[in-house]
């Protein structure tokens, strides 16, 4: 085989090896990927045994700490919905987290309640860059 | 704004105008008594001594880079990478390509110095 | 004051325009006065964007409240030194300080090629002020860092507690600088295209700003890691957040540029590739700055609001475009002029790691993006997690470690198959001994975490190897002894050894990486005084509780009002072991501005920081975080005794109760605790790669001027062939 053909067909082999590992990566993120519901959807769709992103804000008056286990209930964070999901979290709670703040949290629906998945929670820097109040406070 | 920022500002502004402009500024005295035509001949001139500065400062960059290929293929050599027979060949080739580079340059009249042969 | 910081910017945007057209006229018409005047805006770019950060940065220090992003970020009680890094904690002044940054990158990189590439430079130079000049529009038109409010409040909102941290004040400037130093190679590869000029002065030019970006960037990202690990209280350094991958998929194009450029040096080849990655690593640079500020992903970092997306969008669009365009119209002078000599070379090792290099960041891409590209495709949006990362990930990072042991080995151009063979024995021996060694000691349950370290002793072995025969060789050809011989080695091969170093860095790098995330032992203790349970190897026993009040006794001097923790005992094997250490975490709780929470309540109601309390040590680190119980019913009752009876001036003294109850009669408290084997060599990995790309970076002596002519010098040695 002359070099020029060996070069090419060299080329063909690592194109179709590259085509075939991106193809493997993408159909198995759609299969692997959670989908990213509010508190409104995920009581209307969730399904038991699948895990789901949860997006909301900590609803106020929720947190409440049984030894290992963080109950607390998501909202949606528009506030349009009146759905508050409760669950039970275990793991790393982040510093930010608190009644209010945006949280990311995954879970599962296992029977009637909804579990948190291990180290799972992300809390959202609270955003400064909303006009915030700064004169708010007295100094008397 | 008060008296003192206005002026630091008009200082300023003063500042930037005539850092950004001094080159106009010379270009323009530089040619202030000459005819236009010696002028486009001087620009036309100009300019092919630029784009010989150009070619030679590629060509010496280029030699700095094939100087540094023979030394790495020596390195090589040295530490075992490659056989007496594998090194030669690679030497004389590369030893080949830097004469070309040479005799290019000799044309933009570096003639055979050293150059600054800085390792980077 | 604020005015003259806002007409700095005004002056700024106009500077700008002017650089661009005066840039553009003088490259078009040949004019070099024009070019020299566009050149000399950024200078002039540079010292505007200078006064109005100094402006903004005194602000800071005397505490000008009528700024509103002083108000917003800073307070009187936020200690001096995290004041003056609240410049960059917000929006605005983050921005501020990338275009401040840009200016000042972009000015070394015009005068360093002042007198060359005049063409190439005056492009470049029109596309850098094009970049700055976008940045201080957002600042002029959507995030103005000098909007003031009259009057002034009387006091500021204080800086986030969670960004009171030393590597708070070095991180952002770091990395930063790594972004906007991406956009420089971005500029010249822009310019060297436009001007038709891809050629042997460029590489060298481009070489040290690629170089600058790279190192920038790793170091950035390893302080962004470090941070993560030391003082947030997760206990982990990488998360495979969106804001994380940002920036490590420009930092991964980087790397292969670095090596793909030496190919283009060597043998002409590769062209399109590496303007390719050039310009890809540029706008992944700017893709990464403009996640973080969008909120278009969700991510720790939420750093803005909608607004910014859209000119974000807009750029990164043009910047794609052009690019892409620019490749595909020049593609006749990018021919490669040679071919690859053979397979059995250094050159064909590089391309693989480009391909390694490249296939990482694809896979980083479409995982960061995917909540995106899911919504686009599906209407559903869906994130992947870290496993499924760390699943494509890991393989790849496998292989490149790999690579990384090989390439040493092998000659350039085209290597000698019987040297080569024998040349892999050392390394291959090493990587055995690893092996056994390790299945000795009983680690036989993580396959992957067993074959990374394999890996590393094969870049150990093979860079040994490099060391051991080329001070042999200069033994031979100097006679120096040994110790000499290695200094006067890396000292006159500069980039090949300083490299070796790197690459050495990254494997131990890996080796931390594989050995806290394979073998870690994570536990959330529930533990009151006197209990204390086992973790893995270690009994970790609470001893007794710990409380300090306001910004005077804390020590890491952060501004909390009150800090409550705990000590803990930690022992090997169970109680009457040998004492191994002791840990003194804590949870600081700040000031907020909330009227609502009462006077005792507001003093200590908002943000809780944990300070995590680490026992680094070769073999492991023992991390732990407290989680104090602040719900218990004996603490909230003073809480609350004390909003009804104290007025705010003495409501500290409801604190002091506060504290002493909390020492009397100290709730249970949650722990995280880890403990990470390994997990210190990451840093000194790092530190490795630093050095090494120190030495390779560093520029050598000039050699003194030979009377002899090269041209005879390069003659002479044809004839001894």
């Amino acid at each position: 085989m002359n070099p020029s053909r060996k070069r090419t067909v060299r080329l063909i082999v690592a194109l179709t090896a590259a085509v075939l590992l991106a193809s493997a990566l993408i159909y198995t993120s759609f299969s692997a990927a959670s989908p990213a519901l509010t508190p409104s959807q995920l009581a209307r769709e969730a399904q038991p045994g699948h895990s789901y992103l949860v997006t909301g804000t900590v609803a106020a008056g929720s947190v409440h700490r049984e030894g290992p286990v963080l109950n607390f209930a998501v909202e949606d964070r528009s506030g349009e919905g009146e759905t508050k999901i409760p669950l039970q979290y275990t793991g790393t709670v982040p510093d930010p987290f608190h009644e209010g703040r945006e949280v990311i949290v995954t879970v599962e629906k296992q029977g009637g309640r909804y579990i948190g998945e291990r180290n799972s929670l992300i809390t959202k820097c609270p955003s400064k860059y909303k006009t915030a109040p700064a004169s708010e406070n007295q100094n008397s | 704004m008060s008296l003192p920022i206005a002026i630091v500002l008009v200082l300023l502004v003063a500042l930037v105008v005539w850092v950004v402009s001094a080159p106009l500024r010379a270009a323009a005295a530089g040619s202030a008594d000459v005819s236009s035509e010696a002028e486009r001949a001087v620009s036309v001139e100009a300019e092919q001594q630029r784009d010989a500065l150009r070619e030679r400062q590629d060509l010496e960059a280029a030699r700095e880079a094939k100087y540094r290929e023979i030394r790495d293929a020596e390195m090589d050599f040295r530490t075992g990478k490659l056989s007496a027979e594998d090194y030669e060949a690679t030497d004389a080739a590369l030893r080949a390509e830097a004469l070309e580079i040479l005799n290019s340059l000799q044309r933009y009249g570096e003639g055979g110095s050293d150059g600054d042969g800085e390792e980077r | 004051m604020a005015g003259l910081g806002f007409a700095c910017l005004l002056l700024a945007l106009a500077v700008c325009a002017y650089g661009i057209g005066a840039s553009l006229y003088g490259v078009r018409t040949g004019r070099v006065e024009f070019s020299e005047s566009g050149r000399r805006s950024v200078y002039a770019l540079a010292g505007l964007l200078t006064v109005a950060t100094v402006v903004l940065e005194i602000a800071f220090l005397r505490n000008n409240f009528s700024f509103n992003t002083v108000a917003d970020t800073s307070s009187r009680t936020t200690p001096a030194n995290y004041r003056a890094a609240a410049l960059w904690s917000s929006q605005e002044g983050s921005l501020l300080l990338w275009a401040w940054l840009l200016s000042l990158w972009s000015s070394l990189a015009l005068f360093l090629t002042r007198k060359r590439m005049r063409d190439v430079a005056a492009y470049a130079t029109a596309i850098l002020l094009g970049f700055d000049g976008f940045f201080v529009s957002l600042m002029v038109f959507y995030a103005n860092p000098f909007q003031t409010t009259n009057p002034a409040p009387a006091e500021g909102v204080g800086l986030d507690p969670l960004l009171r941290f030393p590597t708070m004040m070095i991180h952002p400037p770091i990395l930063y600088s790594g972004y906007t130093l991406c956009t420089i190679p971005l500029a010249f590869g822009m310019g060297a295209l436009l001007a038709r000029r891809v050629d042997a002065d460029w590489i060298k030019a481009i070489r040290r700003f690629a170089f600058a970006a790279w190192l920038f960037l790793g170091m950035g990202i390893l302080l962004g890691a470090r941070w993560s690990y030391s003082e947030l209280g997760w206990g982990g350094y990488w998360g495979w957040d969106a804001v994380e991958n940002a920036s490590l998929m420009p930092w991964l194009t980087g790397t292969a540029f670095l090596h793909s450029l030496m190919i283009q040096e060597k043998r002409g080849m590769l062209k399109v590739w590496n303007v390719s990655l050039v310009l890809a690593t540029g706008t992944l640079a700017i893709m990464g700055t403009f996640l973080v500020r969008s909120g278009v992903l969700n991510s720790i970092h939420a750093f803005g609001g909608q607004t910014l997306g859209v000119p974000f969008v807009v750029l990164i669009g043009t910047l794609i475009g052009g690019s892409i365009y620019l490749v595909v119209s020049r593609r006749d002078m990018l021919r490669s002029e040679h071919r690859l000599d053979s397979l059995l070379s250094r050159e064909s090792i590089f391309l693989a790691n480009n391909l390694v290099l490249v296939a990482l960041c694809f896979v980083i891409f479409w995982g960061t993006y995917f909540p995106l590209i899911s919504e686009a495709l599906t209407g559903q949006e869906a994130s992947v997690g870290s496993v499924w990362f760390d699943r494509y990930t890991v393989p790849l990072a496998l292989i490149l470690v790999l690579l990384s042991g090989i390439g040493p080995v092998i000659a350039w151009r085209r290597a000698t198959l019987a040297n080569a063979r024998r040349n892999f024995l050392a390394p291959l021996l090493s990587a055995l001994v690893v092996l056994v060694v390790l299945l000795a000691a009983g680690v036989t349950q993580k396959p992957l975490a067993l074959v990374m370290f394999c890996c590393a002793g094969f870049v150990l072995g093979s860079v040994g190897q490099e060391f051991l025969r080329g001070a042999r060789a200069r033994r031979a050809m100097a006679g120096e002894a040994p110790p000499r011989a290695v200094l006067a080695l890396v000292k006159r091969n500069r980039r090949r050894y300083g490299g070796y170093i790197v690459h050495l860095g990254i494997a131990v790098l890996f080796v931390g990486v594989a050995g806290s995330s394979s073998f870690q032992h994570a536990a959330e203790l529930g533990l009151s005084p006197g209990q204390s349970t086992r973790v893995g190897a270690y009994t970790v026993r609470y001893v007794r509780p710990t409380a300090t009040i306001t910004p005077k006794y804390d020590e890491a001097h952060t501004g909390s009002t009150l800090a409550l923790g705990a000590e803990l005992d930690v022992t090997k094997g169970g109680p009457k072991g040998p004492h191994v250490t002791t840990l003194d975490p804590s949870e600081g709780f700040y000031a907020s501005q909330e009227a609502s929470q009462g006077s005792v309540g507001s003093l200590i109601g908002g943000q809780a920081v944990s300070h995590v309390a680490i026992d680094p040590g070769v073999t492991r680190d023992i991390w732990t975080a407290i989680e104090p119980n602040m719900e218990a019913p004996n603490l909230t009752r003073i809480v609350k005794a004390g909003n009804e009876k104290l007025p705010p001036d003495i409501a500290l003294v409801g604190i002091g109760y506060l504290a002493r109850e909390y020492l009397k009669h100290p709730p249970q408290a949650q722990f995280h605790f880890e403990v990470s084997p390994l997990v210190m060599w990451i840093w000194i990995g790092g530190m490795i790669v630093l050095g090494g790309a120190l030495i390779a970076i560093w520029p050598a002596p000039s050699v003194v001027r030979s009377r002899v002519s090269a041209r005879a010098r390069v003659a002479r040695g044809l004839s001894r062939a």
